[in-house]
């Protein structure tokens, strides 16, 4: 839903810190995650996060989430799944070249990296491939075992 | 200006200290020379001399051809097959790839392809949406972004290996290229999407159509900001347009061209819309050469190509050299064999 992507994008500063906490929480139980064993959570934590994310960003369930790094603006919602940027496409009115009633999903991201801390710098990094494996598992998890340290 | 080792074609040049690519475009630029590059529109047939007639009509007159991947998405020859045509007389193609219709693994395999057949001139472009195209019903793939493509490029000639860190034999010794427009929004954050490019391996920039030199002065100022001028060849995008009619047209149905109203003003009030279209063009390269960091200009007349030699002539960026092409020097060919 448009209307909410715009609402993350306006409380991106917000949300950036909610991320902080949520993320420490979710590295803080890994010891819970490792013994419930992290291929049985897969499942059911990305069930939540495919419910939370999507309302609030149309989440495309990547599996490697770059919200930080986009102004909390999803960059899998552009057409051309562009991680790094706007294309040369964009309208004068900052609307989307494939689909002239969307507003551009990197117009959104950089109005929000603006009201972001790490936000606004992060944004300037180069993002790799996407590793298309990753489509439709739990990114939070992924973070929560790779700042851990622990094997799958 | 002929280089001393100037190329056989087939022939690569050596690779001086600091370049990247056996290239002439490549050699033209980082000898600090005004740079003319265009654009050949790949044919609907599958007749190679249709390539070589397009090609024929910018002799003498440009540093490098960009062979283009179904812009505007639409279906034409491949530009691979465009670069090998070319490459097999010499000329010095730019190999456009689109992350449209490739995934990584045919993308890869494309630029050792390409430079195995004498590529030495690569530009990463994200592709237009199917929806503008002729296919609006085909599958836009979009595995890598432009970014991504160029980083995947520069990994391939730089560590030697593909993205999955399997090693080469032989790296492609490319110039990477990527695009930028200037003139889309968010205008003041297209100098940072230029330093991203950067990092990411571009070493050379084609941009959009540039009608507007306030906008396109803006630019370049934020990117000498950014310290990105000694690190990039910026050669900036004109094109001569046909009538006022035609500019409408352009900048309703072009994703990404804008074009200020005192520029469809000026055509409409000319008795000639097309002369003055190619008047236009050339007062912009005049001005645009004026702006520090403009290393060249990459000129696309779609539709009228026959008009490129006139409009770079008439402008007089070339200062009287000659690009080579491939009879140019036919004289002097014995005399180097012999030697």
């Amino acid at each position: 839903m448009i209307a909410m992507r715009r609402w993350s994008v306006r409380h991106a500063r917000g949300l950036e810190t909610t991320y902080r906490i949520l993320e420490r929480v979710f590295v803080a139980l890994d010891p819970v995650w490792r013994r419930l064993g992290y291929r049985r959570v897969e499942a059911p934590v990305a069930a939540i996060e495919r419910a939370v994310k999507g309302l609030l960003f149309d989440c495309q369930m990547c599996g490697q989430c770059a919200l930080g790094a986009t102004g909390m603006s999803c960059s899998m919602n552009c057409p051309k799944n562009l991680r790094n940027g706007p294309c040369g496409g964009v309208r004068a009115n900052g609307n989307c070249e494939v689909h002239p009633d969307m507003p551009c999903v990197w117009v959104l991201a950089v109005e929000g990296s603006r009201r972001m801390r790490e936000g606004s710098v992060s944004i300037r990094l180069v993002q790799p491939p996407v590793d298309r494996r990753l489509q439709g598992r739990s990114s939070w998890l992924a973070v929560a075992r790779e700042r851990a340290g622990s094997t799958p | 200006m002929i280089f001393e080792d100037e190329p056989v074609p087939g022939y690569p040049l050596p690779i001086l200290p600091g370049h990247t690519s056996p290239g002439r475009l490549e050699r033209v630029l980082r000898a600090g020379v005004f740079a003319v590059t265009t654009e050949l529109d790949p044919p609907d047939s599958a007749d190679p001399e249709e390539v070589y007639r397009r090609a024929r009509v910018f002799d003498g007159y440009v540093d490098g051809i960009n062979a283009t991947d179904g812009s505007g998405a639409n279906c034409h020859m491949s530009s691979l097959a465009v670069c090998a045509l070319l490459t097999k007389v010499g000329y010095a193609p730019v190999m456009q790839i689109s992350c449209r219709d490739k995934n990584r693994i045919a993308i890869q395999g494309d630029i050792l392809g390409g430079a195995a057949m004498g590529v030495c001139n690569i530009l990463c472009l994200s592709g237009d949406g199917v929806q503008c195209g002729d296919h609006p019903q085909a599958k836009p793939v979009f595995d890598l972004d432009s970014l991504s493509l160029l980083q995947v490029a520069r990994t391939l000639r730089d560590d030697k290996s593909f993205q999955s860190g399997r090693k080469l034999t032989w790296a492609p010794r490319v110039f990477l290229g990527a695009a930028e427009n200037p003139f889309a929004p968010p205008s003041e954050w297209r100098a940072a999407r230029l330093a991203k490019k950067v990092d990411a391996g571009a070493q050379f920039i084609q941009t959009q159509y540039c009608f507007d030199i306030p906008m396109m002065r803006d630019f370049m100022h934020r990117a000498g900001d950014l310290g990105l001028l000694e690190k990039v060849f910026v050669l900036a995008g004109v094109g001569p347009l046909k009538s006022a009619k035609s500019a409408q047209w352009m900048r309703t149905h072009v994703a990404g061209t804008h074009i200020p109203d005192s520029v469809i003003g000026r055509l409409q009030g000319a008795q000639d819309q097309a002369l003055e279209g190619r008047r236009l063009c050339i007062d912009l390269i005049h001005q645009l050469r004026e702006i520090p960091g403009i290393r060249g200009v990459h000129v696309m007349a779609y539709r009228q190509e026959e008009t490129v030699a006139e409009v770079i002539e008439r402008s007089g960026v070339l200062a009287g050299r000659r690009p080579w092409f491939p009879e140019r020097d036919q004289q002097q060919q014995p005399e180097r064999i012999s030697s």
